[in-house]
């Protein structure tokens, strides 16, 4: 086990390089510039912009500096926030969207698992066609206006929860948009675990063990959940990955401080600093959840971990 | 049941706490602010939304009314010299900054320094190049600070020397780019100094947290001059970038105050929302430039022909929705400094659309452009869903005279790196006016200067050239009579509108929503509503 992690890990350091080198020379391949907002600059002003960020040098000098001031931990400045440098916007927004992110991605697992392990167990059955459809609901309703509903009915007209803001993390102001995120999570994990619970079910040990006269709670303890498991497992991530990269439309619905939003806006901005030091992050972030995913999959796969 | 009963219980615990939350803290304005402030040292900044911010928390030696007028702020009083060159502020008595420290001349001086010092390449420091040597300074042919036009005279009186006579310079004092900053601070932490847990202010209000992504929180400051008559306690500007989610939040009352709005929700705010829209006119202008390098554009009679077949009427009620009026001019209605001037109107404004599409499509054909031969047109415009809406709307207004109209949209840097560079035929583009004064639009006219061998375009992305305007726009800059410099700002105008330098398609308005609870909030030109003029009722 542990020299399968050591060669997963060391085999993310030459990925980790080849995104940097093309999300840096790609994004300057980009027409227009950070300081091509609605003014023209004068041309004095915006030579001493572009000579404070070094954009006046070559591109094959600015990508070694930028490099060489990234392995010393230094992101380097944004070009559109000036009172805060990458790292340290990055450092304040991590915690919201790891927060928002990670509650929505625990949450939304357990209440798919369920909600998956009972539509299988009542195939075809009422509960089973209740839960289908909530399920579809939360998957086909695409995230801005399922987030613009539940604003409207719970926060304007019911006013049960705030309708949006942060307000140091307070749970009511957490409750809409985690909901938001937790629906498709939760949808996707519950048709892949009644998909794979239904196949188990169906499975010729598990004939076997109800004819042996086992309790169907034993049955499904002891011999259904763990196999049909795997396929939901190898799903979750990408379903992680996605919840902490996905959460931009959340974010700025709700007005959350989270760096979701400098995805987007960074990159719309031409703010090179900031979309390379969220780019980066985030692949650190997938990488590891990756990693991770693997070992539960080895753990709970015999077969993954001998190959 | 249950369930219900436990959401009730957490719904009145909830509601319980915030009661008691409010009943023990201050008087909270909450605005909507919009985007991120990418700075809030005023020699940084370059949107409305850091304006909010920075005008409460700075204040320079004249400030703003609540109408937007300019009124005395650090300075109690001022002289200008008869030649209409200097002008000589003396600072009020006891003004500080909130650390106690006294606001000084020096002050004053240091901020303009810093500025125009090209290493803080300031954006917008050319709204203050009527001081005597600011553009020298800024561009680096003067390197010694000490030429520039503004000095202390003693810790109490500025003097500020010009390089001609200025006749809006007061109004163009009450800009940020014109605002003291603190000297002390800045000597000792540089660039840090706009960290809540450095910043010190010598305006109503003082940064006391800043959460970026989401808010910035300023509560009064005790050693504002004016502290007496300041009634909110405390000020959240929240960042709030989707306007739909906004106006929910409005109503939800986590708002008191909107700075925009979905404009498809215009009508719905002016029905239900009665008396709290405050939708009013202010100093901007939507339009199209030309790009007059490129024939046939080059052909007044072939933009006059596109200009008078865009049906301005409709744009603003119909396609947008929000009412803006339409516009046929270059200077907005309600400018300062130009009286005695009448709006512009083209020669063709008495005729019916009709009869103006008859004309439009004769002159076309004149120069051979017909349904069926049509002049192919690129249209350009930033991606946004208004945007789109006029673009489509022209293009089929133009359909009628024989053009034929290809859209291109492209994100906001693509889209002014393009027209800056000269790349497109016809451009969507915006003006909000940086201070009340005609040349503030009308210099967006003005031919390009010969620099380094290029032509340096500046703002002017159509690329019109006229001699004629250009020495009317110079002999203005030195005219001190205001009725004389109106006469000579108005001939230009109609000079370049004449001509059709650019397309004016509509003015702006300004789209406020503010809570019944607030009082003293008054729509006007400049859309600036200092927080020092408001009040809420509990």
């Amino acid at each position: 086990m542990f020299g399968y992690v050591t060669r997963r890990v060391l085999s993310a350091i030459p990925v980790a390089l080849i995104a940097v080198t093309a999300c840096f020379f790609i994004l300057r391949l980009a027409p227009g510039g950070p300081f091509d907002g609605e003014r023209a600059l004068p041309p004095t002003t915006l030579a001493n912009l572009r000579a404070h960020y070094n954009l006046d040098l070559p591109l094959i000098q600015q990508y070694f500096i930028y490099v060489s001031r990234l392995l010393q931990g230094d992101f380097g400045p944004s070009m559109v926030y000036n009172d805060f440098t990458v790292a340290q916007m990055l450092w304040i927004g991590l915690p919201f969207t790891l927060t928002l992110g990670l509650s929505a991605f625990v949450i939304g697992t357990l209440v798919g698992l369920v909600a998956g392990a009972l539509s299988a167990v009542n195939q075809n059955k009422w509960p089973d066609y209740l839960l289908v459809m909530i399920v579809v609901i939360g998957l086909v309703v695409p995230n801005f206006l399922m987030a613009a509903i539940l604003q409207l009915v719970f926060g304007v007209y019911l006013n049960w929860v705030p309708a949006g803001g942060w307000q140091s993390g307070s749970i009511p102001h957490l409750v809409l948009p985690i909901t938001v995120l937790v629906l498709p999570h939760a949808g996707r994990t519950a048709r892949l675990m009644r998909g794979s619970m239904i196949e188990v079910l169906s499975t010729n040990y598990v004939r076997t063990a109800k004819s042996k006269g086992l309790g169907q709670r034993l049955i499904l303890a002891r011999h259904a959940i763990k196999p049909a498991l795997l396929p939901v497992v190898s799903y979750l991530g990408p379903g992680l990955s996605y919840l902490l990269t996905g959460s931009l439309v959340v974010e700025q619905i709700f007005a959350l401080p989270g760096i979701g939003r400098y995805f987007i806006s960074a990159a719309l901005n031409r703010d090179y600093g900031l979309v390379l030091g969220t780019t980066i992050l985030y692949m650190f972030v997938i990488l590891a959840v990756n990693l991770l995913v693997d070992i539960l999959y080895a753990w709970l796969d015999p077969k993954v971990r001998y190959s | 049941m249950k369930i219900t009963q436990t959401l009730t219980a957490v719904a009145t615990a909830g509601a319980m706490a915030l009661l008691m939350s409010t009943a023990a803290s201050a008087v909270t304005l909450n605005m909507m602010n919009g985007s991120e402030p990418g700075s809030i040292d005023p020699h940084q900044a370059s949107g409305d939304w850091e304006n909010r911010i920075i005008g409460d928390y700075i204040e320079g030696l004249m400030t703003e009314d609540a109408d937007a007028q300019a009124i005395p702020g650090q300075a109690e009083s001022h002289t200008v010299s008869d030649d209409g060159l200097v002008y000589t502020f003396k600072l009020r008595d006891g003004i500080q900054w909130s650390d106690g420290t006294p606001v000084t001349a020096g002050d004053f001086v240091f901020a303009f320094q810093r500025l125009f010092d090209p290493k803080t390449a300031s954006d917008y420091a050319y709204l203050q190049f009527p001081i005597k040597n600011g553009s020298e300074i800024a561009e680096g042919t003067v390197t010694d600070f000490d030429e520039l036009g503004v000095k202390a005279l003693d810790d109490k009186t500025v003097e500020i020397t010009l390089e001609g006579p200025t006749p809006f310079f007061l109004q163009a004092l009450t800009h940020y780019t014109a605002y003291p900053v603190p000297k002390h601070v800045i000597d000792k932490v540089g660039t840090e100094w706009t960290k809540v847990e450095n910043i010190v202010s010598n305006g109503p209000y003082t940064p006391t947290e800043w959460l970026p992504g989401s808010y910035i929180k300023s509560v009064k400051s005790e050693t504002y001059w004016d502290a007496a008559n300041v009634q909110i306690d405390e000020v959240n500007y929240f960042v709030q970038e989707d306007l739909a989610a906004a106006l929910s939040r409005y109503r939800a009352g986590e708002y008191d105050i909107l700075t925009d709005i979905p404009s498809d929700q215009a009508e719905w705010i002016k029905t239900n929302l009665p008396g709290q829209d405050y939708f009013a006119p202010f100093l901007g202008i939507y339009y199209y430039v030309i790009n007059q390098e490129k024939p046939p554009f080059d052909n007044a009679e072939v933009r006059k022909a596109l200009s008078m077949s865009i049906n301005r009427d409709v744009i603003g009620p119909d396609v947008l929705g929000t009412g803006e009026l339409p516009a046929y001019g270059w200077v907005p209605e309600g400018t300062a400094n130009y009286e005695g001037v009448t709006p512009y109107q083209p020669e063709w404004i008495g005729l019916s659309y009709e009869e103006r599409v008859a004309e439009a499509k004769a002159i076309m054909e004149g120069l051979g452009y017909t349904a069926d031969s049509p002049l192919p047109v690129q249209l350009k415009y930033n991606t946004n869903d208004n945007h789109q809406r006029i673009a489509v709307a022209i293009s089929s207004m133009w359909e009628q005279i024989g053009v034929k109209t290809e859209l291109f949209n492209s994100e906001t840097a693509v889209h002014y790196d393009a027209l800056r560079a000269g790349d497109f035929e016809i451009g969507r583009a915006g003006w909000l006016l940086d201070y009340s004064d005609p040349s503030n639009t009308l210099d967006l006219l003005r031919t390009g200067i010969m620099q380094d061998g290029a032509m340096n375009w500046g703002n002017n992305y159509g690329r019109y050239a006229n001699e004629e305007f250009d020495a009317l726009m110079d002999q203005a800059t030195t005219e001190q009579d205001l009725v004389a410099r109106a006469a000579m700002l108005g001939e230009a105008e109609k000079i370049a509108m004449d001509e059709t330098a650019a397309f004016p398609i509509y003015w702006y308005i300004a789209q406020n929503v503010v809570s019944p609870e607030i009082s003293g909030f008054v729509s006007n030109a400049s859309d600036i509503h200092r927080t020092r003029w408001l009040s809420k009722a509990e």
